[in-house]
């Protein structure tokens, strides 16, 4: 690709960017959040079809008029924001757009070779899923490792994948990466983007660095070693990634004792079982555990979105504490960040003033009337302490990057005003810089008192940013670590079901 | 209201394409093309007779009531199927408590009113409480209301000639009939047409003013996020509904006093024809854009066809079928954004 440009109305979103890709190599994209790269691919893969500058492949000139051209050519891409059919199955997903038809005049979708093949799709892929599930029953980590099936149901030649592994854990990130590895062997190139630097470093083969829509720099992963590395994507130099976290214990804010939960798909198992734990003001206490540990579905019971709990005694700020609705839980003081701001943490169509204000309205419009200028000033003042990149507060929150999204989703927590932040995965798709800033704002809010229950994905910062690390497992408390105790083992040890004590 | 995405895509060089992104931009050409038909298709002169304007806009007064309340359910993502119904219901109500009982329109009125806003907040209920599909619960109003109609009309129309063993007499007509059907200003300014102004002043300020509306909005763009938000779902749909019930009992009132007489049989298909106002405005059936100031448009644009079509003496057969290519036309048309 050379010299390619695009630009969204009077924005312009790239200028004069360069890719090339050869043939088995794993090419990492990089840059912050609402550099251009997800736009880049999507003029690879024939989304936007209006843009500047020219792509060839094997040397000649191409233009595609669609995503199925550009599939057709042995092109796959997985995009950020998923793409799957929620109500249909796991199989004809797979295969959408291209069944196995009987003959090309009639349309006869043969759907048992069809699911035979989707199965050893996912045989292949060590995904213990029946081709016949629906896919919204399927966990979001599943759901992505689907997607990634789909690619490689077609033939492809180059395999594009932005932020695929922010919706994975430990495990499905291995496989992933082994599964990269087998690709690479039979030649295919792979374009990667993601904001996480163990991963760029494991893979790369070469980088291509963009900034604020501009080609920086292509250069193989030995000639840019991290911290050059991130002085290339955000233009200057910056120091500790995690900061040096100082812990300010107060009172206790949240006490909660033998809490269950049920399963919200109506399972006989509780999803939560009997787990009790305090935490105190000032306090971060980050929650461990693989894809149905339950850890996700604590911070939404707390947060009264699944109803009242089956069992239990909560206390917030001393006084008794039964979570009801969300609507209750907000004037209690919690806030809950969900780990997916697409289905259930934005409202995408909304602009991103009002994506802001959502929470705090009771506040912001005294009477009942609302008050723009008074949500005016708060988004714009959340934009600075975010760094948000939008053009216009009053654009649409899906115009915006996938980072800068996440960053909206933050500020309107943090607009409610509450005492206990409920963050599952605050920093999903979020640029180095930005992640940074996300830190150091925890450790401030844990610094004026605020307590925060944390849950993610990657071990560092879990490791990092915790004062406590409650480790869960099909629902119940297997370990808890102290800040200095916790090492990635001992986590995942007790992730798995262990009791987090080194084997004699 | 967000510009659309599609309002910062459009492309930089065509200032025209960039206006196309505004929806109300878009809604008005629409109305402009309609009136341009007009212009053409003037009837030997009829459309250049003020008269004309002032009858269409009396004679879509009635359906742009409707269209307010479909309005608000609609950018919750839903649809009320039974504003017909329970227009029908409310006229035959209203008719028989204010020429059979002779009730004073102090209180027929309010009663008339709130049994409308109950009727819209079962269909909420049933919504929100029972996750029953707003296709499915409201057609279900729709059915249950006209029954209602006519079990209290006994299937008859309900007029101030009534049987008694010594045959017809005749009631006196109480005076709140004449006085909405009247017009004012030298006949300019019917009462119904202040009353429909009136109903979307009040939905505009419920949409744009209150939070409520911003609710409204967030539930249609995304339910699940608005529920995270602390939105009180359930409470807001019962108000969408309520309001529309609201608004179709406002519209049944308005009809009575028009054909001075309860029709069991009015407001038939009416649904639909406030379903097309909103569309044709460009609030989207997908939920979380829209308002009512596109419905204002919406309902112009209908009416203008309609009236334009009888103008023309066009017959019902064929007023249908070209209504049904327009709606079409105007709906193609509000999508050249996306070139
Ligand atoms: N449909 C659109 N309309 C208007 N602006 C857009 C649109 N899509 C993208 N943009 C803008 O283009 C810029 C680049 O966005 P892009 O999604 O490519 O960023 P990114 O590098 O993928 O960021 P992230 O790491 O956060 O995903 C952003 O400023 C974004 O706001
Ligand atoms: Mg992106």
């Amino acid at each position: 690709m050379q010299g390619i440009g695009k630009s969204f109305g009077g924005v312009r979103a790239l200028h004069d960017v360069h890719l090339e890709l050869l043939p088995g190599e794993v090419h990492i994209l990089a840059g912050e959040n609402g550099a251009g790269k997800s736009t880049l691919i999507k003029i690879l893969a024939g989304v936007h079809r209006d843009y500047d500058g020219r792509i060839e492949l094997d040397g000649r000139p191409v233009r595609f008029a669609s995503p199925q051209d550009a599939a057709a050519r042995g092109i796959a891409v997985i995009h950020q924001e998923l793409s799957l059919i929620p109500s249909m199955s796991v199989a004809d997903n797979i295969f959408l757009g291209r069944e196995t038809v009987w003959t090309g005049a009639l349309p006869w979708v043969m759907r048992r070779r069809q699911r035979r093949r989707a199965q050893q799709i996912l045989d292949q892929l060590g995904l213990n899923v029946d081709a016949e599930s629906t896919v919204e029953r399927l966990p979001i980590s599943l759901q992505q490792m689907i997607e990634i099936a789909k690619a490689l149901a077609a033939e492809v030649r180059i395999l594009v994948m932005d932020e695929p592994t922010s919706a994975l854990t430990e495990p499905e990130v291995e496989r992933l990466f082994a599964l990269i590895a087998e690709l690479k062997r039979r030649g295919v190139a792979i374009v990667y983007i993601s904001h996480k630097m163990e991963e760029i470093h494991r893979i790369a083969d070469r980088l291509t660095v963009l900034r604020d829509g501009r080609f920086v720099g292509t250069a193989p992963a030995a000639e840019l070693p991290p911290p050059r590395l991130v002085q290339w994507m955000v233009g200057r130099e910056i120091g500790e990634q995690f900061p040096r976290h100082t812990p300010h214990p107060g009172p206790v804010l949240l006490r909660v004792e033998e809490l269950t939960l049920d399963d919200p798909h109506g399972l006989p198992l509780p999803v939560v079982d009997r787990v009790g734990f305090e935490l105190r003001a000032g306090e971060i206490v980050g929650l461990g555990g693989l894809q149905g540990s339950g850890a996700s579905d604590l911070l939404w019971g707390l947060f009264g979105a699944r109803g009242r709990p089956r069992a239990g005694r909560i206390e917030l700020h001393g006084r008794p504490y039964t979570p009801r609705s969300p609507g209750h839980a907000i004037r209690r003081g919690l806030a809950l960040l969900t780990n997916d701001r697409k289905t259930t943490g934005l409202v995408l169509g909304m602009s991103i003033t009002h994506n802001i204000t959502l929470a705090s309205l009771p506040r912001l419009s005294p009477g009942g009337w609302l008050r723009e200028r008074r949500e005016r000033a708060a988004a714009a003042r959340l934009r600075e302490r975010f760094d948000i990149r939008a053009a216009d507060l009053d654009l649409e929150v899906q115009s915006l990057s996938g980072g800068n999204q996440q960053k909206v989703a933050l500020a309107k927590w943090l607009e409610a005003g509450p005492r206990v932040l409920l963050l599952d995965e605050p920093t999903r798709g979020v640029d180095v810089g930005a992640k940074q800033e996300i830190y150091r704002l925890m450790d401030a809010w844990s610094a004026e008192g605020y307590a925060i229950l944390l849950i993610t994905s990657e071990m560092p910062e879990l490791l990092a940013l915790s004062d406590r690390i409650l480790v869960l497992h099909r629902g119940r408390v297997t370990a808890c670590f102290q800040r200095g105790e916790a090492t990635q083992e001992r986590v995942l040890r007790a992730a798995m079901g262990g009791t987090g004590e080194d084997a004699a | 209201m967000a510009r659309s995405t599609d309002a910062a895509g459009a492309n930089g060089r065509s200032r025209m394409l960039r206006w196309l992104g505004y929806p109300h931009v878009r809604a008005l050409l629409a109305l402009v093309l309609v009136f341009c038909l007009g212009l053409y298709f003037n009837a030997d002169g009829a459309f250049f007779r003020w008269a004309t304007h002032r009858d269409m806009l009396r004679h879509s007064s009635v359906y742009g009531i409707l269209a307010c309340g479909m309005t608000l359910v609609i950018i919750t993502a839903g649809i009320d199927l039974s504003v017909g119904s329970v227009l029908g219901f409310i006229a035959v109500a209203f008719s028989i408590l204010s020429i059979h009982h002779g009730w004073s329109p102090w209180l027929a009125i309010p009663a008339c009113l709130a049994i409308g806003a109950l009727l819209g907040a079962v269909s909420g209920a049933l919504i929100a409480a029972f996750g029953i599909q707003p296709f499915i619960a409201t057609l279900a109003m729709m059915v249950f209301a006209r029954g209602l109609a006519k079990f209290v009309s006994h299937g008859m129309k309900v007029s101030n000639y009534v049987q008694t063993p010594e045959g017809y007499v005749a009631l006196d007509m109480p005076a709140i009939h004449g006085l909405i059907d009247q017009r004012i200003l030298n006949g300019n300014l019917a009462v119904v047409t202040l009353i429909f102004l009136a109903c979307l002043l009040i939905s505009h300020v419920v949409l744009a003013r209150l939070r409520w509306g911003r609710y409204l909005y967030a539930i249609g763009g995304n339910e699940e996020a608005a529920r995270l938000s602390g939105v009180p779902v359930a409470r807001m749909k019962l108000l969408a509904y309520g309001l529309a019930g609201f608004f179709s009992a406002v519209a049944g009132i308005c009809q009575a006093a028009q054909e001075y007489q309860g029709d069991p049989e009015a407001g038939a298909t009416y649904e639909l024809k406030a379903i097309a106002i909103v569309v044709i405005g460009g609030t989207s059936l997908m939920g979380g854009r829209g308002g009512i100031l596109l419905t204002l448009i919406g309902t112009l644009t209908i009416g203008y066809m309609e009236k334009i079509l009888s103008i023309n003496a066009a017959g019902e057969a064929s007023r249908l079928m070209l209504t049904g290519a327009i709606i079409v036309a105007a709906v193609l048309l509000q999508r050249i954004r996306r070139r």
